[in-house]
């Protein structure tokens, strides 16, 4: 006889289901149902006082059309009435419309909670459970207010009926999570922990949710569950499997509690009593050999519950990684279900090896397997499998098996589904980088994943591309040949041109000696993808043509042609047409030395952490951050490589000047000179360069000899820490060139970036953030004077300086630059010489032999000359020299000195009130390694401080 | 925890909607239909468990479900509960279904949907399992039924009598009295 009788149901309800059945289209099935609406809506509002069993009938049909999707906003104030029937009937269709309709915020809790007390104290058995339902299904915290001191009492009492019991304990859990505050267990702690003890199968089934979620809350005061836990599981493993009769299911005792009691355990450390601990090694030992059993029956449900505990089981011992044995047997184990004809076990296989594999005892047992998951990965029809596989070749991969692991990934990569490409992209972008042994390795698997799934490569992974190919030299030249190489393909992805636009503008030189791939080819490679791109990207294109232009003075009519055309001058686009008018107007207006000074190399991007690995763990919920964190652990051994999260487009902008920036008067004036320079040159970008506001002060300090920054640091300021000692000797690094990292501590980096044209200059310092931690009351303080900077650096985050240069006159030292700020609590105080050098205003001439010796006879006197003999620091290669005496900014003069060996440089400094022409002569002797150096100028304090400064140069 | 039980049938149409967590209604018919979508494309031999939807809740939670004829049985949970113990779980309410309507069909479900709920409360509470035992639940329900039965008896009868005889045009009665036929008065009523 069916338990449930089907024939006495309710009639008008049978009627109303099959009508709805019946309804041939949406709209017929919508008319019906608002139709039956209206019909309850007034029988509800009728005069008629409605039977119980009406009303039940009603609550019925609401329940139905809920089913269906219509909102139900009546019928709640009937329930409510259901529920102090005393027909049990009515009470339970009450219970029900309540607990699937009413929320935890509901009005009618009060009147709700006046129902389930008296259910609850009516001693009725059947009538509390139905209460119980009802609190546990809504679990507001009004309900937890008003019974949270009565169910534990109900659910220890000892005359309590087992199902009243069972109910109280997930009605208990359920206030807990909603409430904690309100649930008290103090005094009932032992007595809820000893239920695990109960006879009733039942109740333990229900107590052990209700303690394992309380013992990892407070696993201290529930710490007695663990040996009762072992007792327990003990005892139903090593029943036979009828004893349990009821609870056993398809021969296996009692799956679903052994599953919770092995849970349960998995709040807690390995039991420290011996004998517990004994008890349990020798469940999880039983676990494991019945898995290698014959199977007593061939139903699947058999095979299910079994490798249901056998699974916890081999968490468990994941969860305590201390037992090498049973972890090894646990690998072997998921290593056969690997291979299991059953979809669920391989994919719950993959998944547990996932963790095994970041045990170090069972790392390398799991990389056994590799060719297994990599099968798994090609030939699995299903793609939650597939994905189970790609996470754990991820888990599993390490230096060894890097380049296997990464090839396969990319070629799965091509047929992946696209549900699970981007991730898939950013795995491989990971590995790579993190296990990269050549460079090389990792330009071409990157350009690769660019070509297979250009679409789900994001931004994170081509910046990262491009900041690894800068700031490691050995695989510059390499990566300009691979991205020529695929931009050639006829369709490439725009990441591609993307890369290639940036890598062949910063490197495309190393390549130019080839013909194949000779400026020009290279240019017209890149723009004929031009037009396929997106304003972004052709954005990027114009950078690197501006580039082309610095790195290939061939190119540059070529390129004028196409940035003065239409398309581009012209460009609706406004950031376009800027780029082009601005590229244009300074490839034809500044000179070779300021372009090239504009458009040098982009130093080395900070070391951080790769910001794609952030972008997986933000992609991924928490339980896959647990790897990526073990990640973090293994990184601090120093396998991975820096970079920036800055992108390189935004640090491009920042050479571009465009930006308006907060700057600063460097230099302050002389009273002396006349004061001309209150006006700054009209149509400047700047803010304001040359404030006059400095004159009073400063000026007093200004020494004789004519120079404007040689303010003693206690005008300034008096706690000023004295320059670093080493300040001179960073200092000097600049003196021939005019970018590159000023300073460098643990907390901070100071980059530079300048530019000079006759007496004008203008410097950029970049103050960066090395650590995750803000910088506050962040202050710089020039001994001159500046405006300030933000007064805040956020971790990671860089701010910039802009500073306005003026040289009055000529001068010895540099400017001092202070830089105070606090890192946690501590206040961090550091003064630097700011690389200002009075070269860094030569004017470069040219001249003839006969002109340069008619000059040199004309300075002849003493003090106009100054002369240095020393040993050469560095090596005496002729590039080099050339190189560093060209960075100077003077004209390297051929074919002028009788001596080839010889060196002689003609330039102008040029100050406010003065030109300084100045002649140089620089003699190696490479036998003795020795240099002569000789500097003739029209003023001594010139000739002198210029030769200071180049003798530590060579 | 279980966050939600849902049934539905072939073509996506709810049969039983079980929340265990507040979801607004609206929300929840889409979480029925994207689960649907998730769950109806793909093959019958492929695995049970797959990462939930993004509406509810996305890769924090399983879906794990299972096929049966017409029906799909989807249970949404989270970490702590193991997949293949669901896989069992959906296993006992199935048979518990069939014990109590002897051969259950999509149909019992849709003509006792309020049974449905009341075998499923005997199994999960609060979106906990309260019993796993078959046996056990069975008896509960059919405890249950003993009861709608006596009261059925006792109340029910009545109750579909009266409501009988106002369908039978009402006034007829008391004249029929009036007259005083006793002969008529008690028997006739049985029939009801």
């Amino acid at each position: 006889m069916p338990a449930v009788s089907k024939g006495d149901g309710m009639r008008g309800l049978a009627v109303f289901i099959s009508d709805i059945r019946n309804c041939k289209s949406k709209e017929a099935e919508i008319k019906r149902i608002n139709k039956e609406l209206a019909n309850i809506r007034s029988k509800f509002k009728g005069d008629k006082a409605l039977d119980g069993y009406s009303k039940k009938k009603y609550v019925c049909k609401l329940l139905f059309i809920f089913l269906l999707g219509h909102d139900i906003d009546f019928g709640h104030m009937e329930a409510v009435n259901l529920l102090s029937s005393n027909k049990y009937t009515e009470k339970q269709i009450g219970y029900l419309f309540i607990s699937v309709l009413v929320n935890s915020n509901s009005e009618l809790i009060r009147l709700i909670n006046n129902a389930i007390k008296n259910d609850l104290s009516s001693r009725n058995p059947t009538f509390m459970c139905l209460a119980l339902h009802c609190i546990a299904n809504v679990g507001s915290r009004e309900m937890a207010e008003a019974f949270a001191g009565e169910i534990p009492r109900i659910l220890v009492a000892g005359d309590t009926m087992d199902s009243v019991k069972q109910s109280a304990a997930l009605c208990l859990l359920r206030l807990y999570k909603a409430s904690p505050d309100l649930v008290l267990m103090g005094e009932w702690t032992s007595r809820v922990v000893h239920l695990l003890n109960d006879q009733h199968m039942g109740v333990v089934t229900a107590a052990i949710s209700l303690i394992t979620c309380l013992s990892s809350k407070n696993p201290d005061e529930f710490k007695t569950c663990v040996s009762l836990a072992v007792s327990r599981l003990s005892r139903i493993v090593s029943s036979a499997s009828t004893d349990l009769q009821d609870y056993t299911y398809y021969f296996v005792p009692a799956p679903w509690l052994s599953c919770k009691l092995l849970r349960l355990l998995q709040c807690y450390p390995p039991p420290e009593d011996g004998a517990v601990k004994g008890r349990l090694v020798e469940c999880l030992e039983t676990i494991l050999n019945k898995a290698q059993e014959p199977p007593k029956s061939k139903k699947v449900q058999h095979s299910n519950a079994k490798n249901a505990i056998l699974f916890e089981a081999i968490s468990l011992i994941i969860h305590y990684d201390s037992e090498p044995n049973l972890l090894v047997r646990a690998c072997n184990q998921l290593g056969q279900f690997l291979q299991h004809r059953e979809t669920n076990l391989r994919y719950l296989a993959l998944e547990s090896m996932c963790t095994l594999a970041s045990s170090e005892f069972s790392h390398e047992a799991v990389k056994t397997h590799i060719e297994t998951v990599i099968n798994a990965l090609k030939t699995e029809r299903d793609v939650s499998v597939r994905q189970r596989a790609a996470d754990l070749l991820y888990a599993m991969c390490d230096r060894s098996n890097a380049k296997q692991i990464v090839s396969e990934m990319l070629s799965y990569l091509e047929t992946a589904d696209y549900s699970i490409r981007e991730e898939m992209v950013l795995k491989v972008a990971i590995l790579a980088e993190k296990y990269a042994v050549d460079y090389s390795w990792y330009v071409d698997t990157i350009l690769n994943l660019i070509r297979i799934a250009g679409d789900y490569v994001s931004e994170e992974v081509w910046y990262r591309v491009i900041q690894i190919v800068i700031n490691r030299d050995d695989v510059q030249g390499y990566a300009a040949k691979t991205v020529f190489e695929a931009l050639q393909a006829p369709a490439c992805h725009e990441n591609m041109v993307k890369v290639g636009g940036y890598i062949l503008g910063e490197f495309g030189n190393l390549i130019a000696g080839d013909p194949r791939s000779s400026p020009l080819v290279q240019f017209n490679l890149l723009h004929s993808k031009f037009h396929l791109c997106s304003v972004p990207t052709r954005a990027l294109l114009l950078s690197a043509y501006i580039k082309f232009i610095n790195l290939f003075p061939e190119t540059k009519a070529t390129i004028q042609e196409v940035l003065r055309s239409d398309s581009q001058i012209r460009n609706s686009d406004v950031e376009l047409q800027q780029r082009a008018v601005e590229y244009l107007k300074l490839s034809s207006i500044a000179s070779t030395d300021v372009l090239a000074t504009v458009l040098e190399e982009m130093p080395p991007f900070p070391e951080r952490e790769s910001s794609i690995l952030a972008k997986l763990k933000k992609k991924k919920g928490p339980g896959v951050v647990v790897v990526s964190d073990l990640e973090d652990g293994k990184r601090e051994g120093g396998e991975l490589n820096g970079g920036g999260d800055r992108g390189p487009d935004s640090a491009m902008s920042a050479s571009n000047a465009s930006t308006p920036s907060p700057s600063a008067d460097l230099l302050g004036l002389r009273s002396a000179a006349p004061v001309g320079a209150a006006a700054p040159s009209a149509g400047s970008l700047l803010v304001d360069v040359f404030s006059e506001s400095g004159a009073g002060g400063p000026a007093a300090a200004v020494n004789d000899d004519g120079f404007l920054s040689s303010v003693p640091p206690s005008a300034a300021s008096e706690d000023l820490a004295p320059p670093l000692p080493e300040a001179d000797e960073l200092l000097n690094k600049f003196v021939c060139k005019n970018n590159g990292v000023l300073f460098e501590n643990q907390l901070l980096q100071i980059g530079i970036k300048s530019e000079y044209r006759q007496n004008l200059g203008r410097m950029y310092l970049f103050y960066g953030n090395k650590t995750s931690v803000q910088f506050a009351s962040f202050s710089t303080t020039l001994n001159v004077q500046t405006k300030p900077v933000e007064p805040l650096v956020e971790g990671g985050a860089q701010v910039q300086q802009v500073l306005n240069i003026e040289c009055i006159t000529d001068f010895s030292e540099a400017p001092q630059l202070n830089i105070k700020f606090r890192y946690g609590g501590a206040l961090q105080n550091i003064t630097l010489k700011l690389p200002v050098t009075i070269n860094k205003f030569f004017q470069p001439t040219e001249m003839t032999a006969t002109d340069f010796f008619q000059r040199w006879k004309q300075l002849s006197q003493t003090q106009q000359e100054a002369q240095k003999i020393f040993k050469a620091n560095h090596g005496m290669d002729t590039e080099v020299l050339k190189a560093k005496l060209l960075g100077l900014g003077t004209a390297l003069l051929e074919n002028v000195d009788p001596n080839p060996e010889n060196y002689v440089c003609a330039g102008v400094v040029q100050t406010k009130s003065q030109q300084v022409g100045v002649l140089l002569r620089l003699e190696p002797n490479a036998q003795a390694q020795m240099y002569r150096l000789t500097l003739r100028s029209s003023k001594d304090t010139v000739s002198q401080r210029l030769c200071d400064l180049l003798a530590e140069q060579f | 925890m279980i966050n939600a039980i849902l049934i539905f049938n072939n073509h996506g149409k709810p049969r039983l909607i079980r929340f265990y967590q507040y979801f607004a209604e609206e929300l929840q018919q889409q979480i029925i239909r994207e689960t649907f979508h998730l769950v109806s494309k793909r093959d019958d031999n492929v695995c049970n468990f797959l990462e939930g939807g993004s509406l509810i809740g996305g890769s924090d939670y399983k879906l794990i479900y299972r096929h049966y004829a017409t029906l799909y049985f989807v249970f949404c949970v989270d970490s702590s509960e193991s997949e293949l113990g669901i896989l069992d779980l959906i296993q006992v309410f199935v048979e518990t279904l069939d014990k109590c309507f002897e051969n259950v069909c999509e149909l019992d479900l849709i003509f006792h949907m309020d049974k449905v709920h009341y075998i499923l409360q005997e199994v999960v509470m609060g979106g906990m399992v309260l019993e796993t035992n078959m046996n056990e639940i069975v008896a509960q329900v059919e405890l249950q039924t003993r009861m709608e039965k006596s009261e059925g008896g006792l109340s029910a009868a009545p109750a579909r009598a009266v409501s009988a005889v106002k369908n039978m045009n009402l006034p007829e009665m008391p004249r029929n009295i009036n007259i005083g036929d006793l002969n008529i008065k008690v028997p006739s009523l049985s029939h009801f």
